[in-house]
């Protein structure tokens, strides 16, 4: 696989240039915080941080996005008709994605692009980005990436991955996309030959620095009800608020509602993120809510991403390790203990 | 690419009001696009999302026969928003249809067999897309014995009266209509509740017998024990289930139960598929 060297000399020249054909985003610092933003002339993504807040799948799956649109003056041709709109899904380019995050995608794009029905938003969007990866030199106390089928040097998803050696940037080319991109930069300097061996031993490095995991060797193998009807459940959903932060800033939470919005007399309709940790997003017209308490929205989060994914995609968890409901969560709720706690459990 | 998002736009034919509380409404639906009809080719126990611009969607089982042509049927009750909306509707006005969704009463499997349709309240809808589509001259030899237990709280609240009658009256169908309690003299149907009707007038079941049963919760609790003693086993034992959806297509994750989705997997399960299922429903 071939290595280009990017001195950082030459990075915000390569950048100005690749805004020419790409829309870039890529992470910076807003009120402390990072975030992955769509990066204006002259500005640089921020590649210091250790990850953003939020997870970047915003930029293929926004938090509201407008499905369709409908005109309800009925002196108007074609009213009460919805139609398909405009969107821009010109090339785009993330830039110092975490390999985690842009693992993430591959999980999701199972739930969006299936054998019957091809979600057009979120593949459009997928198909035109290009995911240039940053690796994680110094993972956090609360990563447990290389346990959930991803790494610090993870390359599936990504088109490109960076490797930050203080003065320049390996660049490992993992698909055509990802080397169209350094064309249209300009980087062209090819690494010497210790490059793949130089990249070998930091990823062992990074891996190193990983000390938590999880075990999810025995997922597969539980019978769903068992673990449904577990006694735990109740104990560690106990101090859950149900405020729906985990699910908010997870990479691969992907559950939406459908909502329609008028002014006037032109109307949209569009989708905003949602959140199995509200009582709404099952509650029958009826009146009757078949997870109405606490425990079943939290029951359902994990029963969701540790069993019900692993048994639908026979492919793994629905995680990549990124640690973000863990750091997040105001109760303290960490999901390496619950998934340990379901892996563990006979019944 | 396709998108699934997109209704079909059809126009409102005809709304008839089904039951004395005039809380149902039969909508009649017409498609604008001749070739829209082509591409919703649907059979009897799927549902669709019928889509009001500028309220939202809702999902709805299709009550029309796929061997009636030129028209689908809906029968709505007043709920929400977006029911309420099409209850105040009248004929003409434009609304939206996406589908057909989810499976269907398995087809394939009741060929040649003893159907018995156990159906309660509102929710005989699809069970009258199937007595339709069975009774259908094309498709009566390949059905035995067809019997029918519907029931409603009183005679004013049974759907589609004079079908109910027609059905009645012909000797290639037992019809065992019963309501909860009525004043009227003239009702020479049963009186009394599902289950109990179910027990006194349903067939045993065995291998070559498959019960449907549609109905609210309580009803569906108290008739699973009596097919129980029947002999019915749990395999013939077919079930049509209700979940809050969007999207309609398993995509935006509110309706599962375990790993599957109602809107997409279902809504038709048997109750062995139900019994491996986590009871979130």
């Amino acid at each position: 696989m071939k290595i280009i060297r990017i001195n950082k000399e030459n990075w915000a020249d390569g950048l100005e240039k690749l805004k020419r054909s790409y829309r870039l985003f890529g992470p910076v610092k807003d009120n402390n915080l990072h975030v992955f933003k769509e990066l204006d002339k002259g500005e640089l993504p921020d590649c210091s941080y250790f990850n953003t807040r939020l997870s970047p799948k915003s930029i293929i799956y926004p938090q509201s996005e407008i499905m369709l649109e409908y005109e309800l003056d009925e002196s108007k041709e074609d009213h009460h008709i919805l139609k398909e709109i405009d969107t821009d899904y010109s090339p785009r380019a993330v830039i110092g994605i975490r390999p985690c995050d842009a693992a993430a995608f591959l999980l999701v794009k199972r739930n969006f692009d299936t054998p019957e029905y091809k979600d057009p938003y979120w593949i459009k969007s997928y198909e035109a980005t290009t995911f240039v990866g940053l690796a994680c030199n110094n993972p956090q106390t609360t990563c447990f990436c290389t346990s959930a089928g991803s790494g610090p040097f993870y390359e599936k998803g990504l088109d490109l991955l960076l490797v930050d050696i203080g003065d320049y940037y390996f660049a490992k080319i993992i698909t055509l996309k990802g080397e169209n991109f350094l064309e249209a930069a300009g980087w062209d300097t090819e690494a010497d030959g210790n490059a793949e061996e130089q990249i070998k031993t930091m990823k062992q490095k990074a891996e190193a620095k990983i000390i938590s995991s999880i075990a999810t060797d025995k997922l597969k193998d539980k019978t769903t009800t068992d673990l449904f009807d577990a006694p735990f459940w109740e104990e560690v959903a106990f101090a859950c608020i149900n405020c729906g932060a985990c699910t908010y800033v997870c990479p691969t939470c992907w559950c939406f509602d459908i909502q329609d919005e008028v002014n006037g007399y032109s109307g949209i309709r569009m989708r905003n993120w949602d959140s199995c940790m509200f009582p709404l997003f099952t509650l029958h017209g009826s009146g009757h809510n078949p997870r109405s308490t606490n425990m079943q929205r939290f029951r359902q989060r994990f029963m969701h991403k540790l069993k019900y994914y692993v048994d639908k995609y026979n492919d793994g968890i629905q995680c990549v390790g990124c640690g973000r409901c863990t750091r997040l969560c105001p109760a303290n709720i960490d999901i390496r203990k619950v998934c340990n706690l379901m892996n563990g459990y006979s019944a | 690419m396709q998108n699934p998002y997109l209704p079909y736009p059809v126009r409102i034919e005809e709304i008839i009001t089904e039951t004395e509380d005039k809380n149902l409404k039969t909508f009649k639906l017409v498609f604008l696009n001749p070739d829209d009809e082509k591409k919703f080719s649907y059979k009897a126990g799927q549902f669709a999302e019928l889509s009001v611009a500028g309220k939202g969607e809702v999902p709805i089982g299709i009550a029309s026969s796929p061997t009636e042509k030129g028209y689908l049927m809906f029968t709505i009750n007043k709920v929400g928003l977006v029911t309420t909306t099409l209850h105040c509707m009248k004929p003409g006005d434009i609304i939206g249809i996406r589908g057909p969704l989810g499976n269907s009463y398995p087809w394939d499997i009741l060929k040649g067999k003893n159907v018995l349709i156990i159906g309660g309240g509102f929710a005989f809808t699809t069970l009258r897309s199937s007595i339709v589509y069975m009774l259908d001259p094309a498709n009566r030899p390949n059905f035995k014995n067809i019997h029918v237990i519907y029931g409603a709280r009183s005679p004013g609240m049974l759907l589609y009266k004079d079908e109910l009658t027609a059905w009645e009256s012909r000797d290639d169908i037992n019809m065992h209509i019963t309501v909860d309690g009525t004043d009227d003299p003239e009702w020479k149907y049963n009186i009394g509740f599902v289950p109990t009707v179910t027990e006194q007038k349903a067939p045993p079941g065995n291998a070559d017998t498959y019960a449907i049963i549609c109905g609210p919760p309580i009803m569906i609790k108290f008739t699973q024990p009596v097919l129980d003693k029947l002999g019915y086993c749990h395999d013939n034992i077919i079930m049509s289930l209700e979940m809050r959806m969007k999207c309609g297509i398993g995509i935006c994750g509110r309706c599962n139960i375990g790993k599957e989705f109602v809107c997409k997997d279902g809504p038709v399960f048997t109750l062995a598929q139900l019994n491996m299922m986590p009871k979130e429903y």
